[in-house]
């Protein structure tokens, strides 16, 4: 018994490390029911949770998970837990700091399983506005289809594309044009 | 004096100036023997006009004004097209002004050297106001034109635009664009809408005159509306709206409360945008996202026949007709870079026609002109360009000063609407189709993405 139990837990360890739970709920606390206001007579103490199967903690955070989880939306985007993914100049492809930021934001999605997002495509200014529209698609559509890859359902994943309107920096420099360059995660629903 | 062959405009209901801005029905057939005089210019020049204000024949402050702004705009409008040497006002003063139009010093005109002479009264009655238009051949001083307009006095532009156009169509066979319009997207009214980061600005579409006039507010969102295109009954606009948290194409009645229409049908798995009509108003083409990618498609305007033209992994964006909707020409990166192609309406025999650094937006110039402008990189920022399909050859008519962007043709394709940034926030600006004339249409808020009713 003992030893088949170890040995259910060590093939969970290794399909974890395998990254092939990707499509199973999060191993991660989960609400439960309230607990009853009272000691009821007759009923034995709950049973204790299994032993802890997560293989990683999630990254760190800014904000505590209670806090993130009842945050106004509008509060919890302005201090994003998601990060972006940013872009070289007219591509659409994630790099390794683009997929590192990616991978993050996959367990963000995990962890709050009812949170629907929207990435939002942004170019910088320098190319035509019209073009920019179709590149800050590709990039949101990018960033989506690398989470989907991940294991995100894609129903939880809007993308829009605002092109050049929207810029996050207002400079005219690299500076600020390599941070317009992005697909921003914005929470829609929790 | 011979007398004056007056076309009279259907009644008051022909020319309704305002909210609406209906225009005049157009001018009733010729009748037989009615005989067409043509001002001609010396050999080689254009015929030199004058137009000086129009005679006030009712003293209220109303008919005055409006009598110096009809002159002064038919001025403008005859010499937006460069056909006529418009002779500049400030020289008139020497000339007594006229009372009537049968009393006219012909002599001093002809001493100012002008070729033909444009004279006009207005008068207020009860239902609005009369206008009579005269052309004469100040050598000879018979009539060319005489017209009469009824209407109000909301708008006294849109009498100088409707003579302006008549004169072009009758002394030069040429369709006039002073009774056109300009659409475009402006966040002038700096309203702002909540953004993950930070408050963002809300835009919406406007309309004015060609020459910037009168320019009104025609949608209302929390968000974007951007990129409107005319339809050429220019009853409705179809644009990128962003109202519903995605991208989709709004068609929308320009004079109907709350009429509107969403050909491509969006969802947020099927985002449509970029807009442009066929050019007989029954198709649209435009950018979709459904495949995965941005293609172009082409859909009825009643939301039928909805067709997949381009099928390619990189961008296809930003498409335009050809004037006999025949072909359609768009943007691509699928060599690496965005380039202007070209295809059959159908889809078939994609060819790139553009090989530069960034080229986007092209839009197709109406006959008589075989040309497409687009956006081209020119340096740090853009210029317009002119491809011609008889030569083969390109163009550059902005100045490399700003970033020069999305080029808009006037119905007649002499003039070109464009973005430019080159007086600092992108406004929009218009050009002749040589790289002459240039003129700021707009100066408040950030305005893009102008386009050009027919």
């Amino acid at each position: 018994m003992m030893f088949r139990r170890h040995a259910v837990v060590l093939v969970l360890i290794a399909l974890l490390a395998a990254g092939a739970c990707a499509k199973k709920k999060p191993p991660v606390a989960r609400p439960t029911a309230p607990p009853p206001s009272g000691p009821v007579a007759g009923t034995r103490p709950p049973t204790p949770p299994e032993p802890v199967q997560e293989p990683q903690p999630v990254p760190a955070e800014p904000i505590g998970a209670d806090t993130l989880s009842t945050a106004d939306i509008d509060a919890l985007n302005r201090n994003s837990p998601f990060q972006p993914v940013f872009y070289g100049l007219d591509q659409d492809t994630i790099d390794a700091a683009g997929q590192q930021a990616l991978n993050g934001n996959a367990e963000l999605m995990k962890k709050y399983p009812t949170w629907v997002v929207t990435i939002e495509g942004h170019s910088d200014e320098r190319g035509t506005a019209e073009y920019n529209l179709a590149l800050g698609e590709r990039r949101a559509l990018a960033a989506r289809n690398y989470l989907v890859s991940l294991g995100i359902p894609a129903d939880r994943l809007r993308t829009v594309s605002y092109g050049k309107e929207f810029p996050f920096e207002p400079g005219h420099d690299e500076g600020s044009w390599s941070k317009n360059r992005r697909a921003h995660f914005v929470v829609t629903s929790k | 004096m011979r007398p004056f062959i007056i076309a009279i405009l259907a009644a008051s209901a022909a020319l309704v100036v305002g909210a609406q801005d209906q225009q005049p029905s157009p001018a009733p057939p010729r009748q037989p023997g009615e005989i067409i005089v043509t001002i001609n210019g010396a050999p080689g020049l254009p015929p030199k006009y004058a137009v000086p204000d129009f005679i006030a024949l009712t003293n209220d402050p109303d008919t005055v004004a409006a009598a110096r702004t009809i002159g002064q705009v038919l001025w403008d409008d005859l010499n937006f097209e460069r056909e006529f040497y418009l002779i500049p006002r400030d020289t008139y003063k020497s000339i007594p002004p006229a009372t009537s139009l049968d009393q006219v010093p012909l002599d001093q005109w002809k001493q100012l050297g002008a070729d033909g002479l444009v004279i006009g009264t207005v008068r207020r009655t009860p239902a609005g106001v009369t206008v009579q238009v005269r052309l004469l051949d100040v050598a000879t001083g018979r009539s060319a034109m005489a017209k009469e307009y009824s209407g109000t006095l909301k708008n006294p532009r849109l009498y100088a635009h409707t003579a302006s156009d008549e004169i072009h169509q009758q002394q030069r066979a040429l369709r006039g664009v002073a009774r056109t319009k300009l659409a475009f997207t402006s966040d002038r009214d700096g309203e702002r809408m909540k953004g993950p980061v930070a408050d963002r600005g809300i835009s919406n579409i406007y309309i004015s005159d060609y020459d910037g006039a009168n320019q009104i507010r025609v949608t209302a969102t929390r968000s974007l509306d951007i990129t409107p295109a005319w339809s050429p009954d220019a009853k409705t606009i179809a644009y990128t709206s962003y109202r519903t948290g995605f991208q989709d194409i709004i068609v929308q009645y320009l004079h109907e409360l709350r009429a509107y229409s969403k050909p491509a049908n969006g969802t947020s798995e099927k985002q449509n945008y970029l807009p442009a009509w066929s050019p007989n108003g029954e198709k649209l083409a435009f950018t979709t996202n459904r495949d995965g990618n941005p293609e172009i498609y082409v859909v009825n305007r009643d939301g039928s026949a909805l067709r997949r033209l381009t099928n390619h992994p990189e961008v296809d964006v930003t498409p335009t007709w050809s004037p006999t909707g025949n072909q359609i020409a768009w943007t691509s990166n699928r060599t690496g870079s965005p380039q202007i192609w070209v295809m059959n309406a159908d889809g078939s025999e994609p060819r790139k026609i553009t090989s530069e650094s960034w080229c986007d937006r092209p839009t197709w110039s109406p006959a008589p002109f075989n040309e497409i402008a687009y956006a081209s990189r020119t340096g740090p920022g853009f210029d317009i360009k002119v491809f011609d399909f008889e030569n083969r050859g390109t163009r550059t008519i902005t100045d490399g000063i700003g970033t020069n962007e999305s080029p808009a043709l006037s119905p007649n394709g002499r003039h070109v609407a464009f973005t430019s940034t080159r007086t600092g926030k992108e406004q929009i600006f218009v050009i002749d189709r040589d790289g002459k004339n240039l003129r700021q249409i707009t100066k408040a808020g950030m305005n893009r993405y102008p386009n050009w009713s027919q």
